[in-house]
């Protein structure tokens, strides 16, 4: 399977992203510079975290309207998969491939933590390898992650089974405390109805292996093989 | 011709920076201070002599990029810029 790493100037989490493909999934992957046109070969294009762009105007939104943005959505049109970490689900929104918008963190302040994710959907190409329900433990590092959707949005969504992580506490509880940001309903990653773009804030990367305290970003990174 | 635009927070939608700047208001005194909405204001200059074109050209650029009506509202004003 062939990965594609969409480099931005200011993102950041593009050599973890690459690294873990290459180094751990042992899978095919190059970085791809934001002024590409055209996408050939590639099975999944990554859009990592970072501060695209300086996060000028909302964080995505330049990032957003590049040629290689651009490429991307025609990518997604023919049924590529697509995934977007942190500033790259940002992106994915600006460039309305995702529902919804990603405003400031409700309590105002940059959050950096482990935190437990609730997988709502497990019938998609990025978590066939979980069960419904399964508790993960997957890092955030975000100051815009707070997710709103309009309440018709949001229940269209909900039916469409395009909700795939809510925040929750360790025993998988959906409680306010656990929300880390303000998102509404806990929401923590959501799909396109097709469910081949998937954008989430937590960082699937950074928890690939052991020594970084969980491997269960590999739950999402393995389905994605699977799925191919 | 000038376009000014002035974004902020769509009505209802949370404003974390208009709450800390309202608060820090009051911690000085003004505590007749109800509520404060922190947007933004972008001024883009256009070669454009027809005020209908600037405000259609005005309208797509809100919508293409400078505002997201997900999470903001906005409005823009057009004038004659001067020397």
């Amino acid at each position: 399977m062939k990965f594609g790493i969409a480099v931005y100037p200011g993102s950041n989490c593009d050599y973890d992203t690459y690294r873990v493909i290459r180094d751990v999934l042992k899978e095919d992957v190059e970085l791809v510079d934001y002024r590409t046109q055209k996408l050939e070969g590639f099975d999944c294009m990554i859009l990592p975290g970072g501060f695209s762009f300086g996060d000028y105007l909302r964080p995505g939104t330049l990032a957003a309207h590049t040629p290689l943005t651009e490429a991307v959505k025609e990518f997604a049109d023919r049924g590529g998969l697509v995934v977007g970490i942190c500033n790259g689900f940002q992106i994915l929104t600006e460039a309305h491939l995702l529902p919804g918008a990603l405003m400031p963190n409700e309590h105002g302040k940059f959050v950096c933590k482990h935190q437990y994710l609730r997988v709502e959907n497990s019938d998609t190409p990025f978590t066939n390898q979980c069960e419904e329900g399964q508790v993960l433990k997957i890092p955030i590092a975000h100051h815009d992650g707070n997710y709103f959707v309009d309440e018709e949005t949001l229940r269209k969504m909900e039916d469409n089974g395009q909700i795939i992580l809510r925040y929750c506490d360790e025993y998988g509880n959906i409680t306010e405390g656990a929300n880390p940001n303000g998102s509404v309903s806990n929401i923590a990653g959501v799909s396109n109805e097709r469910k081949n773009v998937f954008g989430l804030m937590p960082h699937p990367e950074r928890a690939s292996e052991n020594i970084l305290g969980s491997e269960d970003g590999l739950y999402i990174l393995q389905s994605i093989l699977e799925s191919y | 011709m000038l376009i000014k635009f002035f974004i902020k927070p769509r009505k209802g939608v949370l404003d974390p920076q208009g709450r800390a700047v309202a608060e820090n208001l009051r911690s000085l005194g003004f505590s007749t201070v109800k509520d404060v909405k922190v947007g933004k204001y972008i001024e883009v200059y256009v070669q454009e002599t027809d005020r209908e074109k600037a405000k259609q050209m005005a309208v797509e650029m809100a919508k293409k990029s400078l505002v997201n009506e997900i999470i903001e509202d906005y409005e823009f004003e057009i004038v004659e810029e001067q020397g």
